[in-house]
């Protein structure tokens, strides 16, 4: 990769590093929430419906701006944080956490959906066979829900990789630190002769797009038929 | 081994209120769609909670409304047979056979897997996937997962309904053999006459939410007010065994005494059979009828008369210890002055009804 320059490089790399985080981190979280929106009636359900999905309607500034007041080190949930060594603001941790909460709505949207697509039947009959309610989830509703799950995963490690309103307004554009791809990209194209290294990333960020695209697409149809049970 | 259910729940439309007893064997809850057949099955199995009442296996409470007792599915312990087979998709047959036993209590005396697979002949299909097998295949296998759950009571929901009738004569033997090698009790749902004559040990009639009727299964389906799906279907099962097979084609059969003649059964001689008489199958004459081509015509003894809201009526008739039944017109009825304890002879038109019964199979 020499024809990537040391400081294109540094962004490519933190941007999946942040993006892969951001992920799996939110993952686990993503798969509860889609199960309890989709399955289990309790009080405050549209709330939390409302809370998820506000990201992708918020303009990314103000979710950034939101974050920084919150994680910041003088926010509340930030100087709680900071005794115990965990630090968002201007460090790649942060864009990683601005990363996940923009892409948290996409992820539980594509699992809700194959929450829902999962017949309710099965699961009574794994339950009337001596399976408890968590038993059930794992041998009968995650397997089916996989697909989903998979296709929730990716889209959210790709928006990961796109974020740059939320990430650049809570964690700033610190090369080596917090400077993403898109970050990168926006500041070459500030400075005279930059164009060469922005075309670069934008080239690298096609590749790992489309790749992203069809690893999802490979995997999902790989899933799909070993749930279809043929 | 015995169930014991008494259940009170209001649905839109109907109030379920239900009392009865299942003891070993196959009892079919009989009835037309929409009695509450199903919302019984699933009170029994945890799926649904009834407002009211309490159900019990072998003395163990499943539900107390009163005592505050509701055993979630998982706990009661039931095999449940499902319309739709519902298989788990992602799972080979061998995994969905095996899905229960893992929660089977250590000891439970549930039923080997060796055997099962042998009993429902599923044993080429275990490392098949739920979706390259046939609709008869599917039932079977779910069959042998509810079963080798180690139940403590089997519950099939019109297991059948959703196949056809080729694909019907494949599982229908297998629960009769559920029936006869298994100790398991089973709860069976239906609202084909003749899987009831087949099938059941005991019979309890659902009616508008209600145990109509309760009792073993040749003296309900014999009473002529129990006619559930309407006069048309109504018949009598007589217990029978193959006596002979003659030359002219015909097999002799012996009921408790009566001789009936049928075209040749593949069975052996020897062997026990169910007969299912069906009342529009029968013609009742005052005196032997001479020189007429039906070969069974039993002498039989009036016992009750049932009139319809249309022209006809059934005859309930006894023939030694069997029930018969037959169906005429109120005409006839007026004609012939039909009267219980009159003394005629019952024609009969059809009894190419034999289904086989379990034992041969």
């Amino acid at each position: 990769m020499d024809w990537l320059g040391p400081e294109e490089w540094q962004a490519v790399a933190l941007s999946l590093k942040v993006a892969v985080w951001a992920t799996l981190v939110s993952l686990p979280l993503g798969v509860v929430t889609a199960v309890a929106l989709a399955r289990w009636e309790f009080p405050g359900k549209q709330l939390l419906n409302g809370l998820v999905h506000l990201p992708l309607i918020l303009p990314p500034v103000v979710t950034g701006y939101l974050l920084l007041l919150t994680f910041g080190t003088r926010g509340p949930l930030g100087a709680l944080l900071e005794p115990l060594g965990i630090v968002f603001a201007f460090r790649w941790t942060g864009a990683a956490l601005a990363a996940g909460i923009m892409a948290f709505p996409l992820m539980v949207r594509a699992i809700r959906l194959s929450v829902e697509a999962v017949d309710p039947k099965l699961e009574q009959a794994a339950s009337t066979l001596g399976a408890s309610r968590l038993w059930v989830f794992g041998t009968v509703t995650l397997p089916l829900i996989l697909p989903g799950v998979i296709a929730g995963a990716i889209l959210a490690f790709a928006k990961a990789m796109g974020e740059f309103g939320a990430t650049i307004t809570f964690v700033s554009n610190i090369p080596g630190q917090t400077q993403t791809l898109p970050s990168a990209i926006y500041a070459f194209l500030q400075v005279p002769g930059g164009e060469a290294s922005a075309l670069r990333l934008v080239a690298v960020s096609v590749v790992i797009a489309m790749g992203a695209l069809l690893a999802s697409e490979w995997l999902s149809r790989r899933v799909a038929k070993r749930v279809a049970g043929t | 081994m015995s169930l014991s259910v008494d259940i009170r729940h209001a649905l839109p439309g109907l109030a379920l209120d239900v009392r009865f007893e299942a003891p070993a064997g196959i009892t079919v809850l009989f009835g037309r769609s929409g009695a509450g057949k199903t919302t019984v099955v699933n009170a029994v199995a945890g799926l649904l909670r009834p407002d009211q009442g309490r159900i019990s296996v072998n003395g163990r409470v499943l539900f107390d409304s009163g005592a505050g007792v509701n055993l979630p599915p998982h706990r009661r312990r039931l095999g449940y047979v499902f319309q739709e087979a519902r298989l788990f998709p992602h799972m080979t047959v061998r995994r969905n056979l095996a899905y229960g036993q893992r929660f089977a209590p250590k000891g439970a005396g549930g039923e080997e897997m060796g055997r099962v697979v042998e009993m429902l002949g599923i044993g080429a299909l275990l490392d098949r996937r739920p979706g390259a097998l046939s609709g008869g295949e599917r039932q079977r296998v779910a069959i042998g997962r509810a079963l080798l759950a180690a139940p403590k009571l089997i519950l099939a929901d019109e297991p059948l309904a959703s196949l056809d009738e080729a694909r019907k004569a494949e599982i229908l033997p297998y629960f009769e053999r559920l029936r006869d090698e298994v100790a398991v009790p089973i709860l069976y749902v239906s609202h084909a006459a003749a899987e009831v004559a087949r099938l059941a040990t005991s019979v309890v009639v659902l009616e508008d939410g209600r145990a109509a009727r309760q009792g073993a299964a040749a003296e309900v389906l014999s009473d002529p007010a129990v006619t559930p799906l309407g006069v048309r279907s109504a018949g009598a099962m007589l217990e029978a065994r193959v006596v002979r097979h003659h030359a002219d084609g015909l097999s002799e059969l012996q009921a408790d005494g009566l001789t009936l003649w049928l075209p040749r059964v593949p069975q052996a001689e020897g062997t026990p059979l169910r007969v299912r008489v069906e009342a529009h199958d029968v013609m009742l004459a005052l005196t032997r009828p001479e020189g007429i081509s039906a070969l069974n015509v039993l002498p039989a003894t009036v016992r009750e008369i049932r009139m319809g809201d249309g022209p006809g009526a059934l005859v309930q008739l006894s023939a030694g210890p069997n029930r018969l039944l037959a169906r005429v017109t109120r005409r006839s009825v007026e004609a012939l002055e039909l009267r219980p304890g009159l003394e005629l002879f019952a024609v009969l038109k059809a009894v190419g009804v034999a289904k086989e019964s379990v034992a041969d199979l």
